[in-house]
């Protein structure tokens, strides 16, 4: 019972995360190739 | 709708904390498309004339009017709601905040489609404010009470959350009003509207994941120190009594100068960079510079909070103002110099200072006055941010235009506005070393100020007449 509360609650931790996580990398990695214009 | 109260947000047993910054990150991210909001005003300068403004179109001057109308409700909202959002409970506030974001955008939408200003001046603008202050402050104070071994790292996480926001808003807009514009239509309305319902969506996500602890929770391993450290209450300040201390208003003072000199070269950054190193930075440089700065902003919320929790609060702000200071006096040398590289790299660490120091002051706050009532606290202190929106690109813009006009070269035009910042870290330096621990007779000695505090809540809440 507890080892199934701890698996879903680790899957809820994993959504949460890629959830928030995936859009904001995906910002990151945008304005990285714009910031490598400096370098250019 | 009583699954918004405080008492249904209550962690049962088995629940991670962990969950709660991705929870405030979902807030957070989006409305931190504040910062980007810049994008839409060109094409909103065009709605009429599509290819280039005509005479009937809005200029850029009433369009910049709408993010200082938001920023403006921001401070109002987060003073004014503060003590509702810290009795209501996260998820009401935060589903209030996602409602009022979501809504101010498709007032906006309507506004640009029957092309009246006024509704999107009180769509983004008052609306839009409105969820910005209860948004932004919400999530902080929750994250505070579940992180209490490390505050600075939790509210790091979030504020770091508001400073992303505009990473992933910036390009989503660019793309998304190159799908929806024909020849003759410029796709902001329709931009305005899917970013609505993708906020709406995304903000409500994070108000069901959000939690408060059960009372008399903490963390496994966690024990509170039983000796009081000097500058770390454990005792709780009832928030209008918190507005009598003295520092309340040195931390006030503190954000303030420390907000005033990041936010003044932080929108004059491209510019700036140019002028000071003509030849060696293109526009097209002058926009990954302030990219990167954008990074280092939005890094700094964590790294700096994060390091607030090992030097303590205090100390950090010893470091942003020391450090800021020879920063900037170093500033003109590296334009005297030509040094590019040494301008980029005291630029960084100046904007990440700015960010950490948004992202620490929460922890500041909690250290002095206690978890109860931060967030209301932090809410009245966000009146800082709007006034160092005023000063520092008044200060920045004016006096670079006077040296201008009284012929100093523009590569030096901005070499007393660097000194004038230093100045201001030194104020706020001593601002920062007059801060000392509350006095005792601010604290809350029983329950009674709670009390207090709730039957006013009540009878605000009862019906008229009821």
């Amino acid at each position: 019972m507890q080892q199934a509360q701890e698996t879903s609650m680790g899957l809820k931790l994993v959504l949460a995360w890629a959830f928030v996580g995936i859009p904001l990398t995906w910002g990151v990695i945008q304005t990285l190739i714009n910031a490598m214009k400096l370098f250019q | 709708m009583s699954f918004l109260d405080r008492s249904h947000t209550v962690a049962g047993p088995g629940f991670s904390r962990w969950l709660v910054p991705p929870a405030a990150l979902c807030v957070h991210l989006c409305i931190g498309q504040a910062y980007a909001f810049s994008v839409f005003n060109l094409p909103m300068s065009k709605l009429l004339g599509i290819t280039q403004s005509t005479p009937e179109d809005w200029k850029l001057t009433q369009l910049g009017w709408i993010f200082s109308i938001a920023i403006l409700f921001l401070g109002i909202s987060s003073a004014v709601f503060g003590r509702w959002v810290e009795e209501g409970g996260p998820r009401k506030a935060m589903f209030t905040a996602a409602l009022c974001w979501a809504g101010g955008f498709f007032i906006s939408a309507i506004g640009v489609y029957v092309h009246q200003l006024w509704l999107i001046y009180l769509g983004y603008g008052v609306l839009g404010g409105i969820a910005l202050g209860i948004g932004y402050i919400s999530p902080v104070s929750t994250l505070i009470k579940w992180f209490p071994d490390r505050p600075g790292m939790a509210t790091g996480m979030a504020i770091m959350g508001f400073g992303g926001g505009a990473f992933i808003a910036s390009p989503l807009s660019v793309w998304l009003m190159a799908k929806f514009s024909t020849p003759t239509h410029v796709g902001v309305a329709e931009t305005f509207i899917v970013l609505g319902l993708a906020y709406l969506f995304f903000m409500i996500v994070g108000s069901i994941i959000v939690r408060v602890p059960a009372p008399g929770w903490k963390p496994e391993g966690y024990t509170p120190p039983v000796v009081a450290q000097k500058l770390i209450t454990k005792n709780d300040v009832y928030v209008y009594d918190a507005l009598k201390t003295p520092q309340f208003w040195l931390i006030w003072w503190v954000l303030c100068l420390n907000v005033t000199a990041g936010i003044g070269v932080l929108g004059q950054a491209s510019a700036m960079s140019q002028e000071m190193f003509p030849g060696h930075i293109t526009p097209i440089a002058a926009a990954g510079f302030v990219g990167l700065m954008s990074l280092f902003n939005m890094g700094g919320r964590f790294f700096w909070a994060s390091t607030s929790d090992f030097i303590g609060r205090r100390n950090t702000y010893f470091v942003f103002m020391v450090l800021g200071f020879f920063l900037y006096c170093a500033v003109p040398y590296t334009g005297s110099i030509g040094s590019v590289a040494l301008f980029v790299i005291c630029f960084l660490i100046i904007i990440s200072m700015y960010g950490g120091g948004f992202a620490t002051v929460p922890a500041y706050l909690k250290d002095m006055y206690g978890t109860r009532y931060v967030g209301a606290i932090h809410g009245l202190l966000l009146t800082a941010w709007s006034a160092a929106g005023v000063f520092g690109p008044v200060l920045v813009n004016y006096i670079r235009e006077y040296n201008v006009t009284h012929g100093v070269p523009k590569a030096q035009a901005y070499n007393t506005t660097m000194y004038i910042m230093a100045g201001l870290l030194v104020i706020g330096f001593i601002c920062n070393l007059m801060i000392k621990a509350v006095h005792e007779r601010f604290h809350m000695k029983s329950d009674h100020e709670a009390e207090r505090a709730q039957a006013e809540v009540a009878a605000v809440s009862e019906p008229a007449g009821a």
